[in-house]
């Protein structure tokens, strides 16, 4: 068996059914809202310094990024799963790795895309393209994490949605910054480490060091897609009545 | 990760030992031991019995709690090398609805890393006589289209080792006569067939060999018309209502195949006849000797339930 990684034809289905669910169209509000904050807030004529942090930090990194990778990354696998339509490319010879793998590359591109361009706008909107470049670089970290997390989550539960948002909103948006000491399993944190070492601007602050944010993401992304291959080698049709 | 070659599964086909499946404290599948050679099998039972999970199970989708499923004799559970040798076509017709049909049978070609996915693609179109239809989006498709065209994909790679879970449902009658000659000529092939149907007659048509499931227990196996004869040869209860009730029992008694008649209490009669087919034949003739009129003929426990439980108790 000629043990490949990538797999065009699993990716281009992924991606047309990924498009083609309505589900999909949920997600552009939450750039546009984005973009509509950090522009309405520039032409009222406030500083970048007052807020940067709530639309871009807040709503940016803290929602937008994980609620567009929550969508996606559940839907690369768990809508197939849910239909029954995955049965089709279990059915095939295929190693498992390569089917999670080629997933995961599609909701990766597809996240770092729809949170990607909107980021790098309202960067450089309140500061510098470098800002933007920074956010871009975080936000392509963070749909790696993310996406892996949530990729592996479609096979560890039956609700992956609920189970992703109540880490999304619960554990990263509410015990991280009541209890600092969370925010080294927060991938959120992560990301802007990141972004902030890349951009160089005062108007990011990140709490995590470099290190540890690129040694945990790469835990966390390296982790899940692991179990994520390992549950799919068991994955059992759900059972039928007949 | 064993590999197993697709000759391997074609000379040692489908086999179960001892395989068993429970849910919690629900037992679905009960101490099944079956071997599958070439040629067509039907895989026969009530609705409930246990099919589909014997199915998933051979095609590795669910893992046996106990016992062993072999494919080409490796296991089928977390062995995706036995598609290679395997088709599946399951009751289950979720498809992707955007894609066309050429473009799922190609895909599903691709996948299988086949040398040449287009020709492989046409190929198995043809089979299914799906060719005109082809270029159409799988969610224009009939019923009895998308259950073709799903038989395509599963049959892209030419499997030595083809399982259909219904295949008939929603087929209209040339649809079906067309899908069971494609059954016959795999069979005939030397390729394992396996089929499961809730319904003797589609099975009667296609195969040979029955394997009978009642309440996920083998319930009988072996030639089809072994077992057809134990069916039609259980007794047959049926209540009649007529104009003289009395007169039609004693010219019933006369008739060899009618073991007994009872008066009812409430009006009418029951009688349990040996054969289904003398009897009903005999009956309008009794009647109409005796110028008695048949207001009202019921068979009684002709439900497919009741007839796999007769089996179940003569086997």
């Amino acid at each position: 068996m000629t043990a490949g990684l990538f797999n065009m034809t699993i990716a281009r289905i992924t991606a047309r059914a990924l498009f083609g669910r309505r589900r999909f169209l949920l997600l552009l509000p939450l750039p546009a809202l984005l973009v509509g904050l950090a522009v309405l807030a520039d032409s009222l004529g406030a500083r970048p310094a007052d807020w940067v942090d709530p639309v871009i930090v807040g709503l940016g990194l803290g929602v937008v990024l994980p609620v567009v990778a929550l969508v996606v990354g559940t839907g690369v696998l768990g809508s197939e799963m849910d239909d029954g339509t995955l049965a089709h490319i279990l059915a095939k010879p295929l190693p498992r790795r390569e089917i999670i793998f080629s997933k995961l590359v599609v909701a990766v591109l597809v996240t770092a895309v729809t949170v990607g361009v909107p980021l790098y706008a309202v960067g450089v909107l309140a500061g510098s393209s470098r800002l933007g470049v920074g956010l871009v670089v975080g936000a392509t970290l963070g749909s790696v994490a993310y996406s892996a997390l949530f990729v592996a989550l479609s096979l560890l539960t039956r609700r992956p949605v609920l189970l992703g948002l109540i880490y999304v909103l619960v554990w990263e948006g509410l015990l991280t910054n009541l209890l600092t000491s969370t925010r080294v399993l927060s991938i959120q944190q992560y990301v802007l480490a990141v972004a902030d070492r890349v951009a160089k601007s005062d108007l990011l602050t990140g709490n995590v060091s470099l290190a540890v944010s690129l040694a945990m993401a790469f835990i966390f992304a390296a982790g899940a897609t692991l179990l994520a291959i390992d549950r799919l080698r068991s994955f059992s049709v759900v059972g039928e009545t007949s | 990760m064993s590999a197993i070659s697709a000759t391997a599964v074609q000379q040692q086909g489908v086999s179960l030992q001892g395989v068993s499946k429970w849910y919690g404290n629900v037992v679905a599948v009960n101490d099944i031991t079956m071997s599958l050679g070439p040629g067509v099998t039907g895989l026969l039972g009530p609705n409930g019995a246990g099919k589909t999970t014997v199915l998933h199970m051979m095609a590795g989708f669910l893992a046996p709690s106990r016992g062993e499923v072999l494919v080409g004799g490796a296991p089928a559970w977390r062995n995706p090398s036995v598609y290679s040798g395997l088709g599946l076509v399951s009751e289950r017709e979720a498809v992707h609805g955007f894609l066309t049909g050429w473009e799922f049978v190609l895909a599903s070609a691709k996948l299988h890393r086949l040398a040449d996915p287009a020709a492989a693609a046409r190929r198995a179109i043809d089979l299914v006589e799906m060719a005109e239809a082809q270029h159409r989006r799988l969610d224009t498709y009939s019923k009895g289209m998308r259950q073709r065209i799903r038989v395509a994909t599963a049959l892209v790679h030419y499997p030595s080792v083809l399982l259909l879970d219904e295949p008939f449902n929603g087929m209209d009658p040339r649809q079906r006569m067309h899908m069971m000659d494609l059954l016959h000529e795999m069979g005939a092939q030397g390729r394992t067939v396996l089929f499961s149907s809730h319904i003797l007659e589609e099975v009667e048509q296609v195969s040979g060999t029955v394997q009978v499931i009642v309440a996920g227990r083998l319930a009988a196996s072996g030639d089809y018309r072994t077992i057809r004869r134990l069916m039609t040869h259980r007794p047959h209860v049926f209540t009649i209502r007529s104009s003289d009730d009395r007169g039609l029992a004693v010219a019933l008694m006369r008739e060899s195949t009618v073991a007994g008649v009872e008066l009812d209490a409430t009006g009418g009669l029951t009688v349990r006849a040996g054969d289904y087919g003398t009897f009903t034949r005999a009956l309008p003739k009794v009647a109409l000797s005796e110028r008695i009129r048949v207001q009202r003929l019921l068979p009684t426990d002709e439900s497919l339930e009741s007839v796999f439980s007769y089996l179940v108790g003569a086997s």
